[in-house]
């Protein structure tokens, strides 16, 4: 099978699963106890005009009609219309998408480069302190959840010792850049502010380490079992008897087969953020798209909350494609097989 | 060779492999560690009422002459902004927190294990149809999807229950279905089939006790994930509501009197990580123990 068979078959098999998450989402929206057009309007409000608004909406139709209007509206890229913001909940995923892409973007960043640091060390002097010291930072790591971390940050590097700013996305004195693209790093860097720029970063450390501590503790731990088992292969010891340098054997023949299997976790981890994002923004108060979601799940915004739900899924399926096709990429054996070798 | 002593052999050999598993967990002792982080948080939940100093505290009352005092012998965690001691409740936290992962573990298991068990042996339309909807609550973030539906119902420690629990047992169906179908091509299996055995006894009798293993380490791994999800939803405000002492509940609860007042706040959060930590170390040890 080719590269880009493969990716087409698992193109149409997410569709088909975003599309049963869809159903999913919307019969919860629409079955569960509460009648959305009640919430929209305070007790006082004349039946009349509720009447009206219900036709208006279609939800005076049978299910599986509101369901067919919904999904035709969504092909054409409207999301409905949100009770709570009073815009469309396309303009408004549009508004708050950004800031938390940027967010989990150099988390990513962050938790990629740990972990192959955190492994190779740990992989290296394997039974050695610098490896029981990766060890315990993994299961630490893994067993802190994300929002715990966020709040020891936030105590201990911006009150106890005011390294960081506390909350928000970018500081008050400095003006936002010009809004082109909506990443309001990319839009610094278009403007040519390089002042907001370093200080969006300088917001988004906190919250980015917060976020990616789990998955890097997890992945170190992979890489490191790799490394480790590895090591006692025969192609290892063949090499070391040739002499071949060190860290030509450490960083082209142990690395690469033992990250593997990392890859496909940290696909996951990475994509995972975008649920723990919920609670670390909130936190950090970061003008994101899950500051967005808790707003309107609280209000029960109900286009609003399966418009949020379906971008997940689909930002979700995207990433867990990407990682796929590296492991495919990445792994000779796969690749091959796929050709038909 | 007469029956009981056939029976005597199976149940002496059956002791011996036990020991074998229990050898194997007590090697590593993070294993030990994990065991005695378990027991200690879910006696300390089973106690609560009787080692609480305080426990009229958990419910809504105020002694605001005692009110946001600093950790000390008394109150050694400190007390909130209702002058309630967070030692108290961080006690009954941990009673919310196992009552979480147990409603939804006992829920969840059996139903993700005999549906992966049924999709893994009939094959065709029904395997289809359990797999594919299993993927769909696999789409998102479980917590994403927790949230959204605990917003839709009334945010409540029961209905957080109910989500995590419809969020979870795709995750025990497609790891019952991955091991069973893996097995379902054994020699023992093909020949209970040749017998002629009912499709019931090849599921529970043949298939299941071989996937036991993997079911257990990750039921006792996912105790620690289910009261991760737990307390997030309830952090965010849309489980468990005050003046219920949930630890997630808490945490939050402390957070507009940060930093001042940050023993609010951490004390309950590192109960949180203590109970994962445990759970986590003690799935490792299980794992451990039927990996030979």
């Amino acid at each position: 099978m080719r590269m880009s068979a493969f990716i087409a078959r698992r193109a149409a098999y997410i569709i088909f699963t975003l599309f049963g998450l869809s159903v999913l989402v919307f019969v919860l929206a629409r079955v569960l106890p509460g009648d959305p057009v009640l919430i929209m309007f305070d007790p006082r409000t004349p039946p009349e005009i509720i009447e009206q608004v219900r036709k208006q909406l279609r939800l005076d139709r049978p299910l599986y009609e509101q369901y067919f209007y919904w999904l035709r509206d969504v092909a054409t890229g409207d999301l409905g219309y949100s009770v709570y913001t009073k815009r469309s909940v396309t303009f408004d995923v549009l508004e708050y998408l950004p800031a938390s892409l940027e967010l989990i973007f150099l988390a990513a960043i962050f938790e990629v480069t740990g972990a192959f640091l955190l492994g190779v060390i740990a992989g290296r002097f394997s039974y050695k302190w610098p490896d029981n010291l990766v060890r315990v930072f993994s299961y630490v790591g893994i067993s802190i959840p994300s929002f715990v971390w966020a709040i020891i940050f936030q105590l201990l590097f911006t009150w106890f010792w005011p390294l960081f700013p506390t909350i928000g996305n970018i500081s008050m004195g400095i003006p936002s850049p010009p809004k082109i693209t909506g990443f309001l790093t990319l839009d610094s860097l278009i403007a040519g502010r390089f002042d907001a720029f370093v200080n969006v970063l300088w917001h988004a450390m906190l919250p980015a380490l917060a976020l990616c501590l789990g998955g890097m503790a997890q992945d170190a731990r992979i890489i490191r079992t790799g490394m480790i088992e590895n090591k006692d292969k025969d192609y290892i010891t063949m090499a070391t008897s040739q002499g071949l340098p060190e860290r030509l054997i450490m960083f082209k023949y142990l690395l690469k087969p033992s990250i593997i299997p990392a890859i496909t976790v940290m696909g996951m981890d990475i994509a995972g953020m975008l649920g723990n994002a919920f609670t670390v923004e909130m936190v950090f108060r970061w003008p994101g798209f899950s500051k967005y979601g808790i707003e309107v799940m609280k209000n029960v915004d109900l286009n609003a909350i399966v418009g949020v739900v379906l971008v997940i899924g689909v930002i979700f399926a995207i990433m867990n494609i990407i990682a796929d096709i590296l492991v495919a990429y990445a792994d000779p054996r796969i690749r091959l097989m796929e050709r038909g070798e | 060779m007469n029956k009981s002593r056939l029976l005597r052999i199976k149940n002496s050999r059956k002791l011996e492999s036990a020991k074998r598993m229990w050898y194997r967990f007590l090697k590593s002792k993070l294993s030990i560690l994990g065991l005695v982080m378990a027991l200690v948080s879910i006696s300390t939940a089973l106690l609560a009422s009787l080692i609480t100093p305080h426990p009229e505290d958990v419910t809504k009352v105020t002694h605001f002459e005692r009110k946001l005092l600093p950790p000390n012998l008394e109150y050694p965690f400190g007390t909130d902004d209702f002058g309630r001691d967070i030692f108290s409740r961080t006690i009954f936290g941990f009673q919310y927190s196992l009552m979480m992962a147990g409603v939804v573990l006992v829920l969840v298991v059996p139903i993700g294990v005999v549906l992966g068990l049924i999709a893994a042996t009939r094959k065709g339309l029904i395997e289809t149809v359990i797999m594919r909807i299993a993927d769909i609550f696999i789409a998102v973030p479980a917590l994403v999807l927790a949230l959204a539906i605990c917003s839709v119902l009334t945010p409540s420690v029961f209905n957080a229950m109910m989500a995590v629990s419809l969020m979870w047992w795709p995750w025990y169906a497609r790891l019952t279905y991955n091991v069973a179908s893996s097995l379902k091509n054994e020699y023992f299996v093909q020949a209970a089939e040749l017998i002629g055995a009912s499709s019931s006894h090849i599921m529970f009798s043949e298939i299941l006790p071989n996937c036991l293993g993997s079911i257990l380490t990750k039921v006792t791994l996912d105790v620690g994930w289910v009261i991760l999800i737990g307390s997030s939803l309830s952090f965010v405000g849309l489980g468990a509501q005050p003046p219920t002492p949930d630890l997630g509940t808490m945490v939050a609860g402390g957070g507009q009197y940060m930093p001042d007042y940050w023993w609010i706040s951490i004390f309950p959060a590192i109960a949180i990580a203590f109970i994962i930590m445990g759970f986590n170390l003690l799935g490792d040890g299980v794992r451990d123990m039927f990996t030979e």
